[in-house]
């Protein structure tokens, strides 16, 4: 087509969608001279360029709406059935614009009936109402011009022809590939003006360059994964700065492809103002975050979906006047739609305060539809009632009516909205409103992916929908539970629902859900897990749309190809979230509700262990606290003296103690163990040191052996448990005895209470080390009936979590005995909350410290005996 | 038989597929190719090879003898590349034969006992000297119901 039709027509349609805003915004506002100044300005121009080009039906209807704007400029009153004519024939120009496209020719016909009409406006009450516009021009100062001062016509003219802001203001839209001709007018002058440096470019242009960066990003994913399996290759110096290169150009040509979503609104409010005077209603219509923006592809896929729901609120959400007044609501409706930016999303929220949801309605008609049974139907919560609007084929409008259109629901919105990979939600209040949340990926073409294995095949999981990975474990936090058959996932406090992905997709997986990989995955408002048997890593993906013959597989929402050459399916999380059944969701809330306080004992007894090899294979393991510093020395350093292997260590020498015969290395990295106690430290010689780990502390097997305390299984191995309080002496003997011996004070005594013999063999050399004498016994009954032997202590120590009496019903019968009811009673627990804090105080206890805490411990002593070593 | 400005001769791209010969319009045949490394698509009607990645394309498998209702004979399939509406598929073949030019006034109409599932893409068969040869039309071949797969 010639290029300048083209462009015309592109133009014209432009200004064409901004005059509608225009009008309708005039009517609101009927004195603001400015829009009306734009407004004729732009059906001037069109005017002009029609005859220019030779479109003479076109140059009638321009000619004949412009002289009704000339004369709403001298003072007409612009009375609605004007605005309607003009807008019908800003319409009327469209179609003809349209035809053209088409044809490359004006269509036949003459538009005698708008002319008309339009006409007969105009000349209707010639002797308009006192215009201050129009006075103005024939106002005369009375006196010379000072200098500086503009003379009133100039003024007048640079007003009208001031560029008003587009509501579209970005220009990089794409139709046209050459600059405009300058023989345009008004329009031209006002882009150069505005200092906007932009070019048109085609649509074609635009997609073929996303392409080619998208395969350039395809690429450089395959090169870094070559690169990845060599380590040492000079091609990685380069290949990282190619990489920026490529994210940036990425970035940049996303740029272009981005709209505000304004575009997509700006029919609208000529959209509601017809439906006001279609349906007799009065709807105020608020558009927030215009300049929101998000890709053209996106945009271009919602245009729809908004439309509708706008109409099916006007229609059917809110009411008519006179209803809304007798509901106490202001007579005038409101609509709202805001759009922003969050995590990685558009957000889109639609509300308007009209009758909500009528949630009878849906109900029976889901019913009605076999989609629930009434019995089920019965457990659902409202909200979950309201999201049957989304299913297929289920429009509840009673009449169907002109506006909205026929059976077309919000399950097509849905289904729109999903093929961006998008998630709609809804919220509704029955007499105050309905509000959706769509909330839809900034772009479609490159995404984060989490590359996950099942059964050997690959897949991609979109990142963004990712809220965490976790591996299931028994007794961890993270457990697999059951209700009735289905597994959920005990997530902290969360119990969602589990979808096995082998099981959604057919292949043969593994069975066992012990031990294997839960991606936690968000859409909407759900949350739920999904189980693979592996997890590699995130790559970015080019994703590729699915083929026709694969479109309607719902589990996936498009293909990639990856780094290494090989295509795998995307999976797409809204699929995966529709398996779940409402059963399922059901028996999953009646689950929480009954779960009140249910103590996680289990949790109760976890300790952190170090894990490490000395002497064998097996594993042996130490309690974290004990250890006041992991260190791997150079075995050079190692000097043997008066028979006992020793290193210079912080400006001391420091022994090292071996548990086995094997001894330390000759040479290499020696790793060590290192126990400080004050100004003294000592190193216990291991092998090798495996891990830290946090595990139940069961001794199940004791040992007769010195310096272990018994075996537990720690991580699934026999591991040994190693008795710290043996080796220390090794090193200095007086370890454990007071450093100052020359100061016989007065020794405080310590009853210490705990049922696990590990924790009294532990804590008793420490105490002692602290300079009390103390006196150990297992359970609170023994302790009790040493206090009935009017044995005396300074203080007592004393487990929270031991049978038949516990900690809390310890220190209450202490305080109730006057005998001891001064004594201080320390409580240590490894359960610290505040909650137990409360409890304890409530009981009487003088502090509670956490099990393992050493230093706290001392702390709390000193503090409540007044004395012992610092620690 | 008339002189050579009157005929007509068509070119078809040969294959076998299931012990029955096939002819292809060579003007809708792309390429021919050995699919490597292909992935299964679970879900997918069984008419659905797979997909692979053809120079950066994503190209989707047809299983022809599914299709066709044939058993697949020989070990590794060779496609033949096609293309409908913008999107690539593959054909999954036995063998290639070769590119055979033929009289398009000898073309006959399917016979009447003709398989259904064959009758139903093809739009007529060529008497050879030892076998018949069944011209397929691609377009009907690609119409695969898609609903099928999302059970």
């Amino acid at each position: 087509m010639d290029d300048l039709l083209r462009e015309f027509v592109t133009e014209t349609n432009e200004s064409l969608d901004v005059v509608d805003v225009e009008l309708v915004r005039f009517e609101q506002d009927p004195n603001n001279a400015l829009i009306l100044n734009n407004i004729f300005r732009l059906v001037h121009t069109i005017k002009g360029t029609c005859g220019f080009l030779g479109l003479p039906r076109l140059e009638m209807l321009a000619h004949a709406a412009e002289s009704l704007m000339g004369k709403f400029r001298d003072g007409l009153p612009a009375t609605r059935e004007a605005v309607t004519v003009i807008l019908a024939t800003i319409d009327r120009i469209k179609e003809i614009l349209a035809a053209l496209e088409r044809n490359q020719a004006e269509p036949e016909g003459a538009d005698a009936d708008l002319i008309a009409d339009l006409e007969r406006l105009a000349d209707s009450v010639q002797a308009a109402a006192p215009h201050t516009a129009v006075a103005a021009t024939e106002q005369v100062l009375g006196r010379p011009l000072r200098p500086g001062e503009v003379p009133l016509e100039e003024l007048e003219r640079a007003f009208r022809e001031t560029p008003v802001d587009q509501p579209t203001p970005r220009k990089q839209k794409p139709e046209s590939a050459e600059e405009r001709p300058k023989t345009e007018t008004a329009k031209d002058d006002e882009a150069t003006k505005a200092g906007a440096q932009s070019i048109r470019v085609t649509v074609d242009t635009i997609e073929q360059l996303m392409t080619m960066v998208s395969e350039l990003v395809l690429t450089r994913n395959q090169l870094l994964e070559i690169v990845r399996r060599h380590d040492d290759s000079e091609f990685k110096a380069p290949l990282q700065r190619l990489s920026n290169v490529t994210a940036e150009l990425q970035e940049g040509v996303m740029k272009t492809r981005m709209q505000p979503i304004g575009n997509a609104w700006q029919k609208f409010p000529r959209i509601i103002r017809d439906l006001c005077n279609d349906l007799g209603k009065e709807i105020e219509l608020e558009l927030q975050g215009a300049e929101t923006e998000l890709d053209r592809q996106v945009l271009d896929l919602i245009k729809d979906p908004l439309t509708h729901m706008l109409r099916n609120s006007a229609d059917h959400g809110l009411e008519t006047p006179s209803e809304r007044r007798a509901a106490g609501k202001p007579p005038q409706g409101h609509i709202r739609l805001a759009a922003y930016h969050e995590g990685g999303q558009i957000i889109v929220q639609f509300s308007d305060d009209g009758r909500g949801l009528d949630t009878a309605r849906i109900k029976a008609k889901a019913i009605s539809q076999g989609l629930i049974s009434e019995a089920d139907a019965e457990k659902l919560s409202d909200a979950q009632i309201h999201k049957f609007i989304f299913a297929p084929g289920f429009s509840t409008a009673r009449t169907v009516t002109s506006v909205s259109g026929r059976g077309v629901g919000m399950d097509v919105v849905r289904s729109n909205i999903d093929q961006i990979g998008g998630t709609i939600d809804v919220k509704s209040v029955a007499g105050q409103g309905a509000s959706f949340t769509i909330k839809i990926p900034l772009t479609l073409a490159i995404i984060a992916a989490l590359i996950v294995d099942v059964a050997g095949n690959r897949f991609a999981i979109p990142q963004v929908a990712v809220v965490e990975l976790v591996r299931a474990r028994k007794g961890g936090d993270h457990r697999i539970e059951r209700i009735k058959d289905t597994a959920v996932l005990r997530l902290r406090d969360k119990l969602l629902p589990l979808a096995r992905l082998s099981r959604l997709l057919g292949i043969d997986g593994k069975d066992e859900l012990e031990g294997g990989f839960i991606v936690v995955t968000q859409v909407g408002s759900q949350t739920f897990g999904i189980v693979v048997d592996g997890v590699f890593h995130t790559e970015e993906i080019v994703v590729k749309p699915m083929s026709s013959k694969l479109r309607d597989i719902p589990t996936f929402s498009g293909n990639t190809i990856l780094g290494d050459g090989s295509v795998i399916m995307i999976v797409d999380p809204n699929g995966v979230a529709r398996s779940f059944g409402s059963t399922v969701v059901s028996q999953m809330a009646t689950a929480e509700r009954a779960q009140p306080q249910r103590q996680e004992k289990a949790d109760a007894d976890t300790t952190s262990l170090l894990m490490f090899r000395a002497g064998s294979s097996q594993p042996k393991a130490v309690p974290l606290s004990l250890i006041t510093r992991l260190e791997e020395i150079d075995a050079r350093k190692i000097e043997l003296s008066n028979g006992r292997h020793m290193v210079q260590y912080r400006g001391q020498l420091m022994p090292l103690v071996s548990m086995t015969e094997a001894g330390v290395k000759n040479e290499g990295a020696q790793p060590l163990l290192v126990f400080s106690d004050g100004q003294r430290s000592m190193a216990l010689v291991v092998d090798e040191i495996v891990d830290i780990v946090d595990d139940h502390l069961d001794i199940q097997v004791a040992s007769a052996t010195p310096g272990v305390l018994g075996s537990a299984v720690i991580k699934g191995s026999a591991t040994e448990i190693i008795d710290v309080a043996h080796f220390l002496p090794l090193a200095f003997e007086d370890w454990f005895r007071r450093k100052d011996q020359t100061q016989r004070r007065r020794q405080h005594s310590v009853l210490l209470v705990d049922d696990s013999p590990f924790f009294r063999n532990m804590l008793v050399p420490v105490l002692q080390a602290a300079g009390y004498a103390v006196t150990a016994v297992g359970s609170a009954a023994e302790a009790l009936a040493m206090i009935q032997q009017d044995r005396v202590f300074d203080v007592t120590i004393t487990d929270i979590e031991m049978a038949d009496m516990d900690g809390f019903e310890l220190a209450e019968a202490l305080r109730a005995d006057e005998r001891c009811a001064a004594m201080p009673v320390i409580a240590l627990s490894s359960q610290v909350s505040p909650e137990l804090i409360d409890r304890g105080r409530r009981a009487g206890l003088a502090d509670y410290v956490a099990k393992f805490d050493r230093q706290g411990l001392i702390a709390a002593l000193m503090e409540q005996a007044g004395i012992g070593d610092a620690a | 038989m008339s002189t050579e400005t009157d005929q007509v001769f068509n070119e078809y791209v040969t294959a076998m597929v299931g012990g029955q010969l096939f002819g292809l319009p060579i003007r809708r045949v792309q390429d021919v190719f050995l699919p490597d490394r292909v992935t299964k698509v679970p879900l997918a009607s069984p008419e659905i090879g797979g997909l692979i990645n053809l120079r950066g394309r994503i190209v989707t498998l047809v299983d022809l003898a599914h299709r066709l209702g044939l058993t697949r004979r020989g070990e590794t399939p060779m496609a033949i590349g096609v293309e409908l509406a913008g999107e690539s598929y593959g054909l999954l073949i036995d063998s290639i034969g070769e590119v055979m030019s033929l009289d398009a006034a000898a073309l006959e109409r399917n016979p009447i006992n003709l398989d259904a599932r064959l009758a139903a893409v093809s739009t007529g068969v060529y008497r050879l000297e030892a076998q018949l040869l069944l011209v397929l039309d691609v377009d009907r071949v690609l119409a695969i119901d898609a609903s099928a797969a999302a059970a």
